[in-house]
């Protein structure tokens, strides 16, 4: 049972692929309505332990998720350049309802971008229209993997107060991965570290701490964290 | 995935030539082939991972290579090429009903499919079976290869399968435009390869890929000219 005032418990987590351990002995809760980031080396287990926690592949440990929880996810890559669909029809897949909505939630106007085609976009649209997607039958729980990768600098500031503008408008929790220290200290109250087990969980101002930045990409040193 | 449709043609020629050889309606093995074909690419792909291209390349020479061995060489072109002069009133009923059959398994599964083309990590999360939408899609490629395969043939359905839809996304800016206008890219390219070989008399299924040909470099130099 997952405790008052939070939205997610991990415990004991373990994802083994193709007989290689992926994820060992992940432990860390998450209050409703806060951002965590996600951070680690490449080849970490970051959107690995995100498809974990959509339940799409299989693991050990337990997930435990509050009741009604409904979860929206934005995966890190697609594939749209000569698809000929419309935003619109995209949204459309997961809700006909709320599209002009979603769309004026992420900052575009439903008018200019309702019928345009997704291969037309810039990457900056194009993952504002993904959050759209996620958002588009109100979950309570966002999953975003690198929201901004493939979008040009002066976009990314943008994207990341939008997220934040939406988390405090619907009291979303989110949970992001990211590269990005700035964004991460500026953008999410907690940071997981990970580095196949937990290497660091805890206030995400402190990425700005030298000694936390080396442990987190430097040697990995693995730390017992007890969920209480 | 867009070519498994043009090289999943070619597996159809050894089902063509059980048929010939044991005397039974030809469509039947050539369906059923495909059918078998289209399973065993879907869990051979299950299991390994390897692309859906290399898996019908590797299925499509190997049965090119075995429907060419066996089936009697007087069958040989009619088979490769079609030949719209043989077709009868059973070929055309059943060409009716897989044709509806297509229609309502793509309007099923359309939005789907669509979704796990673009991102199957998106369209998991969703809670999309990726896996059997993949082999409805198979299975659906196998259906429309053998309803043409009478007129065209092995080697040139894959023509009609793929052509008309890259033409129609030449032009096409959604969903609705792109399916409308491919299959009416498909129809007018059949069509004037059957009007042109009776007034032509020679064979429809070149006639229909030079048609389809004619429409798509249409369509390339629209879109050019649109830029």
């Amino acid at each position: 049972m997952v405790e008052k005032d939070y939205i997610l418990q991990v415990s004991k987590l373990g994802v083994k692929l193709q007989d290689q351990v992926i994820l060992e002995d992940i432990n860390f809760k998450l209050k409703k309505g806060k951002t965590l980031a996600i951070v680690g080396p490449n080849g970490a287990g970051k959107t690995v332990l995100f498809r974990t926690l959509l339940n799409l592949v299989p693991h050990t440990g337990e997930i435990e998720w509050t009741d009604q929880v409904k979860i929206g996810y934005v995966p890190q890559t697609m594939y749209v350049s000569d698809i000929p669909i419309s935003v619109k029809e995209f949204l459309t897949f997961k809700s006909s309802a709320n599209v002009k909505e979603a769309l004026e939630s992420v900052g575009l106007e439903a008018k200019d971008f309702m019928n345009k085609p997704l291969g037309v976009l810039s990457g900056g649209q194009l993952q504002r229209v993904l959050i759209a997607w996620a958002i588009i039958d109100n979950p309570n729980v966002l999953l975003f993997d690198e929201p901004t990768m493939g979008v040009d600098l002066g976009s990314v500031e943008a994207i990341y107060k939008m997220l934040d503008d939406l988390r405090k408008r619907r009291e979303i929790t989110i949970l992001l991965i990211s590269h990005d220290v700035h964004i991460i200290r500026d953008y999410s109250d907690y940071m997981l570290a990970l580095n196949r087990c937990v290497t660091f969980f805890g206030n995400s101002k402190k990425i700005g701490d030298l000694k936390v930045q080396r442990m987190i990409f430097g040697e990995p040193v693995c730390l017992a964290y007890n969920v209480e | 995935m867009a070519l498994v449709g043009d090289a999943l043609s070619h597996v159809a020629l050894p089902g063509l030539a059980i048929g010939i050889l044991l005397n039974f309606y030809p469509f039947i093995g050539a369906f059923a082939f495909l059918f078998g074909s289209a399973v065993a690419i879907w869990y051979l792909r299950k299991i390994t991972r390897l692309s859906f291209e290399t898996l019908v390349g590797t299925m499509f020479t190997l049965a090119l290579a075995i429907g060419i061995l066996i089936i009697p060489e007087v069958d040989l072109l009619e088979a490769l090429f079609g030949d719209i002069t043989k077709v009868v009133l059973v070929d055309a009923v059943l060409a009716v009903i897989f044709s509806a059959v297509a229609i309502i398994l793509t309007k099923i599964i359309y939005n789907r499919l669509v979704l796990s083309i673009i991102s199957e990590e998106l369209a998991t999360s969703s809670r999309v079976n990726v896996s059997r939408i993949n082999l409805l899609y198979l299975i659906l490629v196998s259906l429309v290869v053998s309803i043409g395969i009478k007129i065209v043939g092995t080697m040139l359905v894959g023509f009609l399968v793929v052509t008309p839809a890259a033409a129609a996304k030449n032009i096409s800016y959604n969903k609705f435009r792109y399916s409308v206008l491919s299959g009416s890219f498909g129809v007018a390219s059949a069509s004037a390869g059957v009007l042109l070989s009776s007034s032509l008399n020679l064979p429809a299924g070149p006639l229909a890929v030079l048609s389809g040909m004619t429409i798509f470099l249409i369509t390339v130099t629209m879109r050019w000219a649109s830029k």
